[in-house]
């Protein structure tokens, strides 16, 4: 770990003032994943803006019907809140289907929108990596990928988002609150994620210093909502795999549906190909292996990580069929 | 060997009874200090700093920028280090093991992440950060080969670990191959392993007057002292190690390792007491780690399953210059009768760290293959796995054809499936469901040795009856401490309250450690020599004092019971009041115990595993939902710390079954999952509900306690019953560890 300044911030405006005021700055609220890349000095920041004590930690109604969730509202309480438990089921089973109670504690919805890859090249700084270090390659593309990406990806880095919350979010549509410094702006969730093309270093739209301080969950969707996870072992195991789904059903037809996918993208990637390859058609067996197969048309795997593909279709149709047994 | 009488008289109920752990109250506490919770005064923080190529010769070690880091002492290189002793280049891995063991003195890089200098700063802060600023110049950098090219130039070992020849052979193998009705050839694959103990390795050294003292998390004080004394070119008293806890070991911390001859070498370079607490990504090049194998069993049977022939080959893997053989083979060479039978090994070189101990080293990956095997010659038998296993009951060993000091596998097939409802089972695969999970229930042999090695053991008997056992013994969470309290007071007739453990010192009666599932055996032999002698004096004072009220008797009429020194009637007087008045300043007795070496018995604990697995008929993924493992491991010293052993024996057993897997990348020879986000063990929601079962088992050959160690067993075979029960569940054969859910669904998808 290299040396770094330290300060705390009262307010978003002081934040984002005293982001500019640094060279090398990087916010730290939870610190669950920043800490262990700085000290393997993956990320080398020279100062660290602390905003864990702003008064962001809040839950509250929106007049719209949904919820306004403050960005530094810790995961444990954000999944046990009876308001998204009882209205947003997916998305709670998604937190606590992620790291471990004493990560989820510390962890925050912020934070948690902003974890980086797992992929086992970024954490070694000996080894080529475009996300990483610009220029130097890909070594997970011809070496270990199991957990890699198979949507979305491209020949520069083919790293996964890894974390579970957001992919429910991106199914709820989402809506992300920041703080900047151009003054406060809203945009959806799908927008605050880049694909990495040929700039896998560059992973979201934020501008530098802008904060994010809500997370904003319309009024729910109609319809019955799962998340299912798949990983190596029972806990404590990032996705191989996760849906995150809503699925209305009248009469036997597909009158809703919202589709996220977790594990197989460098983003939290909604699954559009297949709610379009769903909407309004039987809610069968046979539909949702052909939304499956929609959104698995332009995905491939790179040795290591071509399991992903049955995987994902076997799953999605599974997740699919369990919704509409329970509607 | 005799079973010492004061053990199976157990007049006080200590032997067997699950006492609480003597340790216990310290944990808890906190209170108890573990290897680098030592800060003594002027202490610096030394942090070592990996190679990031495999292979190669240093050409030059850029220290300069690390050296300005404010904060930072100095940067030991080759160019700086204390004279050190050559490794050994004995073939025995103990003799290599104990001998010298230099850090920083060569310019051949060996392997990726080797340390090949150590900072020494104020802070740990400084130290790490400074590290990070050493570079490395290497020519010829060279990773090696992966493990299937390195396969191509495999040699034939001298010996295995255990002195035992690389290959055996008799009967006619081939011939048995060319006639046989049933036969079966199957080829396993089981990966790179790492022990992966919660404690991380640490050491803090200092030298005081020319001698070297280090405070270690290690499972054999007397084996580290005597290697470090070696590689600095001491004598065996200038150099004491110090253990008192140890927050798990596995294998992984046996002998003087890197982190602590670094410590040492820290010391020695600045003066000032050094502290070397590796990272957990440093911990896994840090020792030796579990060699990656492939195994060929062939099997030919008669139709009614009788055994005509056994052949297991094994190929593993070793280091550039170490050799240490995973003899995957030589359960092979004792489990099952058939005239014919054959075993070979073959090891690759590959540019890592030499291999080490891991839990049941040889028996963990040996068992995977021989009892998968098993049970596909089962099915293509169409017999019960059990009705095969007892049908090849050897009477006696069937390689040396030694007699057995005890063997309980048929009593451990047959309680074990009585507790486990084996009948529950469906032959056919894929018959039993639970909502989406296909449930499926797998079996599998277990052994390992039942051995001893040398160890020294001290009594010292106080006036007030209260006594201090001392031994250079290791407790790396198992029970030490609290058995060796057992046997002291069952020999004494004492509380236990009544006696002190010292262990884990070098300058105590030397120990091996806790290795090879010996250590009960090895410690409580000692101990209990020491307390056969100690018995011996106490009623000599009792029979010839003037006052004692036992003046006359003979010794053999003499018991120690609650306290008291006593004849069969009762009559006598409390221990205390005969040590104060005929031994006021103490009485001890010490024994150093030397293995067996006759020969005269074959000598192996053995179990049989139990598994009920579930795997998602969608996604492939395996849960276990619970084991039950039956062992015969002799007299059994406290079922709690037994019972603790084996439930931790069979979780880790989960993990070689379900996920464990050091990825090695053989375009830079280097370990990729170097932490415990990716490289995964059992979390708690995958360790089900697991029983242990142990048989009786009576055994009045294998030591002097009659007991068989229960640190390894418990792991062997639990992967081939989790994937024998995977089968069952899905009629998809995994042979390749860890059975992870792509290799279970390219299985379902190829079967639909």
């Amino acid at each position: 770990m290299q040396p770094f300044t330290y300060e705390r911030a009262t307010t978003p405006e002081a934040a984002v003032a005293a982001f500019a005021a640094h060279h090398g700055t990087r916010y730290i609220a939870g610190g669950t994943n920043l800490l262990d890349l700085m000290k393997l000095q993956v990320e080398t920041p020279e100062h660290l803006v602390d905003i864990s004590r702003l008064p962001l930690a809040a839950i509250d109604d929106t007049p719209q019907g949904g919820l306004l969730i403050g960005a530094n509202v810790h995961n444990t309480a954000l999944a046990s809140d009876p308001r998204i438990r009882t209205r947003y089921p997916a998305l709670a089973e998604a937190i606590v289907a992620g790291a471990s109670a004493q990560l989820r504690n510390k962890a925050t919805t912020a934070g948690n929108l902003l974890q980086r890859t797992r992929c086992t090249y970024f954490y070694d700084t000996a080894r080529p990596c475009n996300k990483r270090t610009p220029g130097t390659g890909c070594a997970a593309l011809e070496g270990h990928n199991r957990g890699l990406a198979i949507l979305g990806a491209s020949t520069h880095c083919i790293a996964t988002y890894p974390g579970d919350m957001a992919v429910p979010m991106q199914a709820l549509d989402a809506i992300v609150h920041t703080h900047g410094p151009a003054g406060p702006r809203t945009f959806p969730l799908d927008a605050l994620y880049r694909l990495p093309g040929d700039t896998p270093d560059l992973e979201t739209t934020l501008h530098p210093g802008e904060l994010i301080t809500h997370v904003e969950l319309p009024p729910p969707p109609p319809g019955a909502q799962t998340y299912r996870k798949v990983r190596d072992r029972a806990s404590y195991a990032f996705a191989l795999v996760s849906v995150a789904a809503i699925l209305h059903v009248e009469a036997g037809t597909v009158r809703s549906i919202r589709i996220a996918l977790g594990g197989v993208a460098p983003k939290p990637w909604r699954a559009r190909q297949a709610e379009a390859a769903l909407l309004n058609r039987p809610a069968t067996p046979g539909s949702f292996h052909a939304a499956a197969d929609a959104e698995l048309a332009h995905a491939h795997g790179h040795g290591g990580n071509d399991f992903k593909l049955p995987l994902l279709r076997r799953t999605l149709a599974r997740t699919l069929a369990a919704l509409a047994e329970k509607a | 060997m005799q079973i010492a009488p004061f053990i199976t008289q157990n007049f006080g109920g200590h032997i067997g009874q699950s006492s609480p752990r003597a340790d216990g109250p310290v944990k808890v506490q906190g209170a108890a200090r573990y290897a680098a919770e030592r800060h003594p005064e002027g202490m610096l923080y030394g942090f070592p700093v990996p190679t990031i190529t495999g292979g190669g010769r240093i050409a030059a070690i850029r220290t300069a920028a690390a050296e300005a880091v404010p904060g930072v002492v100095t940067v030991i290189t080759r160019s700086n280090a204390p004279d050190q002793a050559a490794a050994s280049t004995a073939d025995g891995v103990i003799e290599r093991i104990m001998g010298p063991q230099p850090n920083l003195t060569g310019t051949e890089i060996q392997f990726h992440g080797e340390f090949v200098a150590l900072v020494l700063a104020e802070t740990y802060e400084a130290a790490r950060d400074a590290a990070a600023l050493v570079t490395i110049e290497v020519e010829g950098a060279d990773p090696g080969p992966d493990f299937e090219h390195a396969l191509q130039t495999a040699y034939t070992p001298k010996s295995l670990v255990t002195g035992d020849p690389a290959d055996t052979a008799s009967g006619d193998l081939e011939a048995a191959f060319a006639t046989a009705p049933v036969q079966l050839d199957a080829t396993y694959d089981t990966p790179f392993e790492h022990q992966s103990a919660m404690e991380p390795h640490a050491a803090v050294a200092w030298w005081e007057d020319g001698k070297l003292i280090v405070q270690d998390a290690n499972q054999g004080v007397s084996i580290a002292a005597t290697a470090l004394a070696a590689t600095f070119k001491l004598q065996p008293d200038q150099v004491q190690v110090i253990s008192h806890f140890v927050g798990g070991g596995f294998g992984g911390k046996f002998g003087a390792l890197p982190h602590s001859v670094l410590a040492a070498i820290g010391a020695k370079v600045s003066g000032r007491p050094v502290k070397v607490a590796l990272t957990r990504q440093q911990v896994f090049t840090g020792h030796g780690h579990r060699s990656r194998t492939r195994q060929r069993i062939r099997l030919a049977a008669e139709h009614d399953g009788t055994l005509v022939a056994i052949s297991h080959d094994t190929m593993a893997q070793t280091s550039l210059h170490g050799d240490f053989i995973e003899q995957a083979g030589v359960m092979s060479r004792i489990m099952y009768a058939a005239p014919n039978r054959g075993t070979t090994h073959r090891v690759a070189r590959l540019h890592t760290p030499t291999p080490s101990f891991m839990r049941a080293p040889g028996e963990a990956p040996g068992a995977f293959a021989l009892e998968c095997a098993m049970d596909e010659l089962a099915v293509k038998l169409g017999m019960d796995p059990i009705a095969l296993r007892l049908r090849n009951e050897p009477a006696a060993d069937p390689e040396s054809g030694l007699p057995w000091s005890s063997r309980s596998f048929r009593a451990c097939l047959e309680q074990g499936a009585a507790a486990f409802g084996w009948n529950q089972r469906s032959p056919k695969p894929g018959t039993r469901q639970d909502g989406r999970w296909l449930v499926g229930l797998g079996v599998a042999g277990a052994t390992y040795p039942a051995s001893t090695l040398p160890a020294s053991a001290r009594i010292t008997l106080h006036p007030d009856a209260t006594a201090l056992v001392e031994i250079a013994a290791a407790d790396v969470g198992t029970g030490t401490y609290t058995i060796l309290r057992q046997v002291a007071a069952e020999a004494l007739g004492l509380q236990e309250s009544a006696i002190e453990v010292r262990i884990g010192d070098s300058t105590l009666p030397m120990a091996f450690g806790a290795a090879g599932s010996t250590g009960a055996a090895s410690f409580g032999s000692a101990v209990t020599g020491a307390a056969l002698t100690l018995r011996t004096k106490l009623a000599d004072l009792a029979r010839t004092d003037d006052a004692s009220p036992l003046r006359g008797l003979n010794s053999d009429a003499i018991e120690f019971r609650a306290g008291r020194v006593q004849d069969a009637e009762g009559r006598g007087e409390p221990l205390s009041a005969l040590l104060s008045r005929a031994a006021p300043d103490g009485i001890g007795a010490d024994h150093s115990h030397a293995p067996d070496s006759s020969k005269a018995f074959s000598m192996h604990a053995f179990g049989a595993q139990f598994a009920e697995v579930g795997v998602d008929m969608d996604t492939g993924e395996v849960r276990t939902r619970r084991m039950l493992g039956a062992f015969g491991v002799g007299r059994v010293l406290n079922p709690r710390t037994a019972e603790s052993q084996m439930h931790g024996g069979m979780t880790m057993g989960i993990g070689q079954a379900l996920m464990e897997e050091t990825i090695h990348d053989a375009r830079w020879g280097q370990w990729v999952n170097r932490d415990l986000g990716e490289y995964h063990v059992p979390t708690n929601a995958d360790v089900p509900n697991i029983q242990s079962l142990f048989v009786e088992e009576r055994d009045d050959q294998v030591n002097a306690l009659g007991i068989k160690g229960v640190g390894e067993i418990g792991i062997v075979g639990v992967a081939a019953a989790i994937a024998n029960a995977v089968y069952n569940a899905t009629g998809v054969r995994v042979r390749d560890l860890p059975i992870t859910l792509d290799k279970v669904l390219a299985g379902l998808d190829a079967a639909a």
